[in-house]
C-alpha cells in the first residue's frame, strides 16, 4: 500500500463577497494555482477528479454535471461528494492507496454571499415533520444547545468561549485569508450582547466565498512531480445519529469527531498521547465552544480540560502547540463544504514552511479536523506530516 | 372519452391538509448568480447586437456562449471574437406539453443553432453555438429539412435589450 502524498494546492477567495467571478471561474482559479503548485497537467497527470458541493448551497440541482468543466476534468473520471472538502480528500486516499488512481484532485467551493435565504437553506436541512414547525429562530440555536450542554458537562467557563474568539480573530490577522480578523480582547467579547446564548456575534463565524483544490498522489509518482511533499498519514470520517430527530445527538459532545480522530490516529500509528505529536492543529471552530470540544474529541486535551490548556497560553500561537494559527474559520470565515478543504491548505503550507506571517516555526505535523457544521452530526479529522522544514 | 365517475370521498386541499400525516413546509429558496467576467461582456454584447465568443490561444477552440477558460486545454481564455449571427439548425424539436404535461395553446419550437464559426476540429462535433427558440411553424419544424436549415437571429429592438439572451427573440429561418 503507497503512502499518500500532498503534492499541490490552491485556492481562491477568502472573501465576504466574490461579485467578480462566477462559480464555475473560482474552481478554474484555484484548481489551475493547485495544478501549478504541484508542477501536474490536469489533462494528463491527473487520474481522478473529486469535487465537493451541495445543491442547496448552489442554487443548482445536479449540480455534480457543472463539476468537471471548471476543474479539468471534462470527459474524465469525476465525481462528486455531498459534503466538506475533507471528505473529499478521503476519497482520494482510498483510490490511491487501493491502486485506482496516482493522482487525485480534490476540489471543494462555497459561495454564500449568493445565497439570499441562507437561513431557509438551513431550514430545509431540518427534519420537515417535527423540527422544522417550531419556533426555533436562528438554526444556529443547534450550537447553542451543544455549548450549553458542553459548558455544564464540563465547568467551562464562559470567558474560555470568549477567549478563543479573542485568540482566533486576532491571530488571524497575519493570514491573507482572514477577512474577519480583527483586533478583539476578551472584554470585547465579554461585552458584546450575546446572539445565542452563551454566545455572542464574535464567537460565531460569519461566511466567506472560496474555492479550494488539492493534489494527492501515490509516493512513487509524488516524487516525480516534486520534493515539497506533505504526507496525508492518516484519515478518518464518521456520522453520528440524531441528525434528523436532535433528540437522538450526544448533547455537548461530538463523538462523529472522536471517531474520526481514532480512525485517522489508528492510521498514523500515533501511539500514546495525540497532544505531543502534533506541531499545531487546525480545528473546528465555527462556534467559539467548538474549539474546546474538537480538542477534547481530537484527544489533545484530556475530557473537560481544553479550557485550562486555554488559559495556560498552551494553544497560543508561540504556545506549545498552536491552536488555529491561520485564526479559524472565527477569521477565515465559513465557505461552506470547503471550510475543512481550507484548513488543510493551512496545514499544508505550514508544514512546507510556506505560511508566511502566520508561520510555526519547525512545523512537522500538523491536525486537521472539520465537522460539517449544523445541523449536521459529521466530522473528518487528517493526519499529516512533512520534513520539509526539518 | 368520458371521464369515470370514482367511487370514494372527495376531499379538498384544505381537508387533506388539516389531516394528521401530511405536513407542509416551504421555506425559500432565493439566489443571485455573479454572472462573472466572461458572461458579463457576452450579456453586454447582446445588448448591442453582437454575439461575442472567446478562442482559446492554445486549441484555438471558440466557446460561444464564452467561457472563463477552456475546458480541454485547462487555460485562461483570452481572446475575443465577435461570430456571426447565423448559423444552421443542428438540431431541434417541437414541445407540446408543459412541465406539468398540460397541453401548450401554442407549441414551442426550440432548438442548438450550430453558428457559422469553424468547428472543432473542422466540422467536428464541437461548435460555437446557441440554444434559443426557432421562429417556424410547428408543423414545417417536424420536417427532415429542419436539421441543417440555415437561420438567423431575428433581434429585439435596440430600446428593448436589457443585456440578456432574450435580446435575441429567436432564430428565424433564412433563404
Amino acid at each position: 500500500m503507497s503512502r499518500v502524498a500532498i503534492i499541490g494546492v490552491g485556492w481562491y477567495g477568502f472573501k465576504p463577497s466574490t461579485p467578480e467571478v462566477h462559480f464555475q471561474g473560482m474552481m478554474f482559479e484555484s484548481s489551475s494555482r493547485a495544478y501549478a503548485d504541484a508542477n501536474v497537467d490536469p489533462r494528463k497527470d491527473v487520474d481522478v477528479f473529486v469535487d465537493c458541493q451541495e445543491d442547496m448551497w448552489e442554487g443548482i440541482a445536479i449540480a455534480d454535471e457543472f463539476a468537471p468543466e471548471p476543474i479539468g476534468g471534462a470527459l474524465r473520471p469525476t465525481f462528486t461528494v455531498a459534503g466538506d472538502g475533507l471528505l473529499g480528500v478521503a476519497h482520494a486516499y482510498m483510490l490511491i492507496n487501493s491502486g485506482l488512481a496516482n493522482v487525485v484532485a480534490v476540489e471543494a467551493h462555497g459561495k454564500p454571499s449568493e445565497i439570499k435565504t441562507l437561513n431557509d437553506i438551513y431550514y430545509f436541512a431540518f427534519d420537515p415533520l417535527h423540527l422544522r414547525p417550531l419556533p426555533t429562530g436562528n438554526p444556529f440555536f443547534l450550537a447553542g444547545l451543544d455549548a450549553q450542554a458542553y459548558m455544564a458537562r464540563t465547568g467551562t467557563p464562559r470567558e474560555s468561549l470568549a477567549l478563543v474568539a479573542s485568540k482566533n480573530r486576532s491571530q488571524g490577522l497575519l493570514n491573507e485569508r482572514a477577512p474577519y480578523a480583527a483586533r478583539i480582547t476578551l472584554d470585547d467579547v465579554l461585552r458584546a450582547p450575546y446572539a445565542i446564548y452563551p454566545m455572542s456575534e464574535y464567537e460565531i463565524s460569519r461566511f466567506s466565498d472560496a474555492s479550494v483544490t488539492v493534489v494527492l498522489a501515490s509516493e512513487e509518482v509524488a516524487r516525480k512531480f516534486t520534493d515539497r511533499i506533505v504526507w496525508l498519514d492518516g484519515i478518518g470520517f464518521n456520522t453520528e445519529v440524531g441528525t434528523g430527530a436532535v433528540e437522538l445527538h450526544q448533547w455537548g459532545r461530538m463523538p462523529s469527531m472522536r471517531q474520526a480522530a481514532l480512525m485517522a490516529y489508528k492510521m498514523a500509528r500515533i501511539e500514546g498521547s495525540p497532544s505531543r505529536y502534533f506541531s499545531l492543529a487546525e480545528v473546528e471552530d465555527r462556534f467559539s465552544f467548538m474549539e474546546l470540544l474538537a480538542l477534547e474529541e481530537t484527544m489533545i486535551a484530556p475530557e473537560g480540560q481544553a479550557h485550562v490548556s486555554l488559559e495556560a497560553g498552551d494553544y497560543d500561537f508561540n504556545g506549545p502547540l498552536p491552536v488555529n494559527p491561520s485564526g479559524g474559520s472565527l477569521a477565515m470565515g465559513i465557505q461552506l463544504e470547503a471550510t475543512g478543504l481550507g484548513r488543510l491548505v493551512e496545514a499544508v503550507l505550514q508544514l512546507r514552511g510556506e505560511a508566511g506571517q502566520h508561520q510555526v516555526k519547525g512545523a512537522r505535523r500538523a491536525l486537521v479536523a472539520s465537522w460539517r457544521g449544523v445541523p449536521s452530526y459529521t466530522s473528518a479529522v487528517a493526519v499529516l506530516s512533512s520534513e520539509v522544514n526539518s | 372519452m368520458s371521464v369515470q365517475k370514482f367511487p370514494g370521498t372527495k376531499l379538498s386541499a384544505k381537508e387533506m391538509y388539516s389531516l394528521p400525516g401530511l405536513v407542509e413546509s416551504s421555506p425559500q429558496a432565493k439566489y443571485e448568480f455573479s454572472a462573472g467576467p466572461t458572461i458579463s461582456r457576452f450579456l453586454k454584447g447582446l445588448k448591442e447586437g453582437k454575439i461575442l465568443g472567446r478562442r482559446c490561444p492554445r486549441c484555438g477552440r471558440i466557446y460561444v456562449p464564452p467561457r472563463d477558460y477552456c475546458e480541454f486545454c485547462h487555460v485562461p481564455l483570452a481572446d475575443w471574437v465577435e461570430v456571426p449571427d447565423t448559423g444552421r439548425v443542428e438540431t431541434a424539436v417541437v414541445s407540446y406539453i408543459s412541465v406539468k404535461r398540460e397541453r401548450l395553446e401554442k407549441p414551442e419550437v426550440v432548438g442548438v443553432i450550430r453558428l457559422d464559426v469553424p468547428g472543432y476540429p473542422e466540422d467536428g462535433y464541437e461548435f460555437a453555438g446557441l440554444f434559443h427558440r426557432i421562429c417556424m411553424d410547428p408543423e414545417e419544424a417536424k420536417k427532415d429539412k429542419t436539421i441543417g436549415m440555415k437561420v438567423k437571429a431575428r433581434w429585439r429592438p435596440p430600446e428593448q435589450r436589457t443585456g440578456s439572451i432574450l435580446d435575441i427573440e429567436c432564430f428565424e429561418p433564412v433563404g
